[in-house]
């Protein structure tokens, strides 16, 4: 059986504590994972300094073409995996095992990110306005006959990752070019892009002692995110309120990703519908960059009904399947309880379910050893109905009836706004308001990112502060 | 394995348990919690109690009969006149349980020391207990353990009801803030010439006094600790690696324990990397007796090598508790040469009541 080892700064350690992960399906244990104890990453965390010095040593333009190098490799190289050696086709045949994704969306993903490495160039320059990446190196330096002067934050990012959706990956991998180390707590089921993203870095050349890879129970997560100086974590609404005023933490917590129809265009909402089946449905539904929410002054049920009858009849299918459009969900329990968390709000006066004349079965698919929830589309007469402002792990999306003029105030935490309206003072206002992170004016669907743009927070401001710096010559 | 040392345990234990009825049991001598519950069963555990399998008729002793007072229904009268020590357990919030002491902390510990290698914890050497402090028997139970082996034992303020709160509330700052208090007390004593050779402490505080020596350029080994008497049931196999392997090395011994205040402390085997760190503690057998039953039917002690609920019967003149079904579960290990009766490993929150227990405290 394959075996994950904890990496430590680059040096695989195989512990006496594993956790197996099966296959979604079948139920076969696919791989052990070690299991770093807390104590252990505390220890480890002492040499965070080394990472980032190793990284120093190399000019920031070398370190972006082993990136692009490694954005190579880890799309198509046969790469280390403990004792083994895996392929692309093997990690997407794992990651989807392990998931519950289909294996189709596994190799989406791995383009995302190949796109994103080989891209980190253009990326950087757009998320620090031009800036030379060695000033950054430097600490100091001039820019257009200014000076300018940056202090890395950290020797090292911490992050704690999820397990249920591998697009997130595409947020940290520009830390490596900012030569600053990582360290990283994979999801229970999702080590295989933190591994193999590292493997293909250290065979194109970056530094073993930059990045070290811990799997293991909360107690390791949280000694990384107490440790290190800076850290991401991936959770729920419960994480993001808790971390919320720290910070040395960003939490990347639900989307809450919604489509606006203005006055102005609703009318012909029709000609919308493909954006709002899209951000719906893209990529199983699970990330926080699809659509929860559709919002609308007026044609609510017909645009409602207008979804249901596209998604209603997706039922999932087998995980090699390349049409499967949706992905299982592979914890006990969780998706009846979404199931049930649903059907409550449902008895709520002015909410309905309009997929299911459009479904032959239940919202809820229980197979041996997963469950599936059927894309589900629901109708709230009310932006005050408690379902209008929930975000699930599957294709789910509420269609929401509401005045434009307290939309803006109505929607509350918004990831990705998308509002399709050519009303300029709409637009003024939208631009202003403070809970929206990304802003797409026009048909863009939710899911399409802009990686040249800063997301939930620029990545290099988290990492490195302006400061002031003088020098004069010593006298 | 000597089987006849492990039946020779086995009558002993039953002599034991007769021994230990008779006394609680007695009007003249009886504990009056013990003498009040015979009385409402209807039957006399001394006529019919003939061995330890004989317990199962108490069914399981239940914690909350140790909530509150009045703690002197749990004195034996025998006893009555002696001076009484209470130890509490839980407590964070509500009532905490009471278990009254005379001498048992300090006869559990010196059996314990029997078990300590003088190579490592020499005799006449001082202690740092690295622990909690306040109403906890361990506090006064490792100053014993030190003092009957003839040292002098420094002790720290840690008080675990104030952590679990701080855990409860997601107050990692504080927490953190607090262990820095707990190990600078730590540090202070270590630092100011008490020729400290042997320490108790518990997993996390080992790795965190650890990780402040190395960080100041010194280690355990170099700040004179030879010997460490470590307990909890955080403690994993492959945290003992990682701290033997990486915190202690090859010169500090570590003695692993298994304990509460209800029962004493269990003692584990010598670890070695040969088993593979394996942590297999016994019961300080016939004063006390961990078993490992099936959770849905614990009459039945499940077959060694197989999981179960960890449930424990203390039989000390002092305390009778049988039956008591701890939060942990554990495998079942078959006896050894230095233990000849069953023991534990791999004991962990158990769970189906997990869900309830803040674990990792200190």
């Amino acid at each position: 059986m394959l075996h994950f080892p904890v990496l430590r700064w680059g040096e695989p350690y195989q512990s006496l504590d594993v956790e197996r992960v099966h296959h979604f399906e079948t139920g076969e244990p696919i791989a052990e994972v070690s299991q770093a104890n807390g104590g252990l990453v505390q220890r480890d965390l002492r040499k965070l300094a080394r990472a980032r010095d190793a990284l120093r040593a190399i000019p920031s333009a070398e370190l972006l073409a082993m990136c692009a190098k490694a954005a190579d490799l880890f799309l198509d190289g046969d790469l280390p995996l403990g004792d083994a050696t895996q392929s692309a086709d093997d990690f997407v045949r794992c990651q989807s095992a392990t998931t519950g994704l289909p294996e189709h969306m596994a190799r989406m993903n791995m383009h995302k990110l190949h796109h994103v490495l080989t891209n980190l160039d253009a990326i950087l320059a757009s998320l620090m306005r031009g800036l030379d990446l060695d000033i950054l190196a430097r600490g100091h330096g001039m820019e257009r006959g200014v000076p300018r002067s940056y202090q890395a934050t950290t020797p090292a990012l911490g992050i704690v990752l999820p397990s249920n959706s591998p697009g997130v990956h595409g947020l940290w991998l520009p830390v490596i070019p900012l030569q600053v180390g990582l360290v990283m707590k994979p999801g229970s089921s999702e080590p295989w892009t933190p591994w193999r993203m590292a493997q293909a870095m250290f065979a194109a050349g970056v530094p073993k002692e930059a990045i070290a890879i811990y799997p293991g129970a909360h107690d390791a997560g949280g000694t990384i995110m107490n440790h290190v100086p800076r850290s991401l974590i991936f959770g729920s609404t419960q994480t993001v309120n808790q971390y919320r005023a720290n910070p040395a933490i960003r939490v990347h917590g639900p989307g809450f990703s919604k489509i606006l129809l203005g006055d102005d265009v609703v009318d012909d909402w029709e000609r919308y519908l493909d954006v709002m089946v899209d951000s719906v449905l893209v990529n199983g539904g699970r990330g926080c960059i699809n659509c929860s929410g559709i919002w609308a002054s007026r044609h609510t049920r017909e645009i409602a009904e207008a979804i249901a009858a596209r998604v209603g009849p997706v039922a999932p299918k087998r995980h090699d399947d390349r049409d499967a459009a949706l992905a299982a969900f592979t914890t006990p329990g969780q998706a009846a309880a979404v199931n049930a968390d649903i059907d409550a709000a449902l008895e709520e006066a002015g909410v309905e379910d309009v997929t299911a004349p459009h479904r032959d079965g239940d919202r809820l698919v229980a197979k041996e050893r997963c469950d599936y929830l059927r894309p589900t589309v629901v109708h709230c007469e009310s932006p005050d109905a408690a379902i209008a402002s929930k975000e699930y792990m599957f294709p789910f999306t509420a269609v929401v009836a509401c005045p434009q003029a307290r939309m803006i105030d109505a929607i509350g935490e918004t990831l990705v706004g998308t509002a399709i309206t050519a009303d300029d003072a709409w637009i003024r206002a939208l631009l202003d308001a403070p809970h929206i992170d990304r802003l797409n004016i026009g048909p863009i669907p939710t899911t399409k990112l802009d990686w040249m743009q800063p997301h939930e927070g620029n990545i290099v401001e988290f990492l490195y502060r302006a400061r002031a710096y003088q020098s004069a010559p010593l006298q | 394995m000597n089987q006849e040392a492990v039946r020779n345990a086995a009558d002993d234990l039953d002599a034991h348990v007769r021994d230990v009825i008779a006394w609680h049991f007695s009007p003249e001598t009886g504990t009056p919690f013990w003498l009040d519950w015979a009385e409402s069963a209807g039957w006399d555990p001394r006529s019919e109690v003939r061995g330890f399998s004989d317990l199962v008729r108490f069914g399981h002793f239940e914690d909350e009969w140790l909530r509150g007072g009045p703690a002197r229904r749990w004195v034996p009268k025998a006893l009555a006149e002696r001076p009484i020590y209470t130890f509490e357990t839980g407590g964070t919030t509500g009532i905490p349980k009471t278990r009254t002491n005379i001498e048992d902390f300090r006869l559990d510990y010196e059996r314990f020391s029997e078990t300590l290698p003088d190579a490592h914890f020499p005799k006449g050497a001082n202690w740092l207990m690295l622990g909690p402090s306040g109403p906890r028997r361990l506090r006064l139970a490792v100053e014993h353990l030190c003092q009957h082996r003839g040292g002098i034992c420094f002790c720290v303020d840690l008080d675990p009801r104030w952590v679990i709160k701080l855990i409860k509330r997601g107050a990692m700052d504080e927490l953190k803030l607090y262990q820095d208090h707990v190990i600078d007390q730590a540090m202070t004593i270590l630092s100011a010439g008490h020729d400290i050779r042997c320490m108790f402490t518990t997993p996390k505080l080992l790795d965190a006094i650890a990780n402040r020596l190395e960080s100041e350029g010194s280690s355990i080994h170099d700040a004179g600790i030879t010997g460490i008497f470590c307990g909890g049931t955080e403690m994993t196999a492959q945290w003992a690696r990682f701290a033997c392997e990486e915190l202690l090395g090859p010169d500090v011994y570590m003695a692993a324990c298994y304990g509460n205040t209800l029962m004493g402390l269990a003692r584990a085997k010598t670890l070695t990397a040969d088993d593979g760190f394996k942590i297999t503690y016994y019961a300080p057998q016939p004063r006390a007796v961990l078993e490992v039953v099936d959770p849905d039917a614990t009459s039945d002690v499940v077959d060694f090598g197989a999981t179960g609920r960890v449930m424990l019967t203390t039989l000390t003149k002092e305390f009778f508790l049988p039956r008591f079904l701890e939060r942990d579960e554990a495998e079942r290990e078959p006896p050894c040469d230095d233990f000849p009766w069953p023991g534990v490993s791999g004991v962990r929150p158990f769970g189906k009541a997990a869900g309830g227990t803040t674990v990792g405290v200190y």
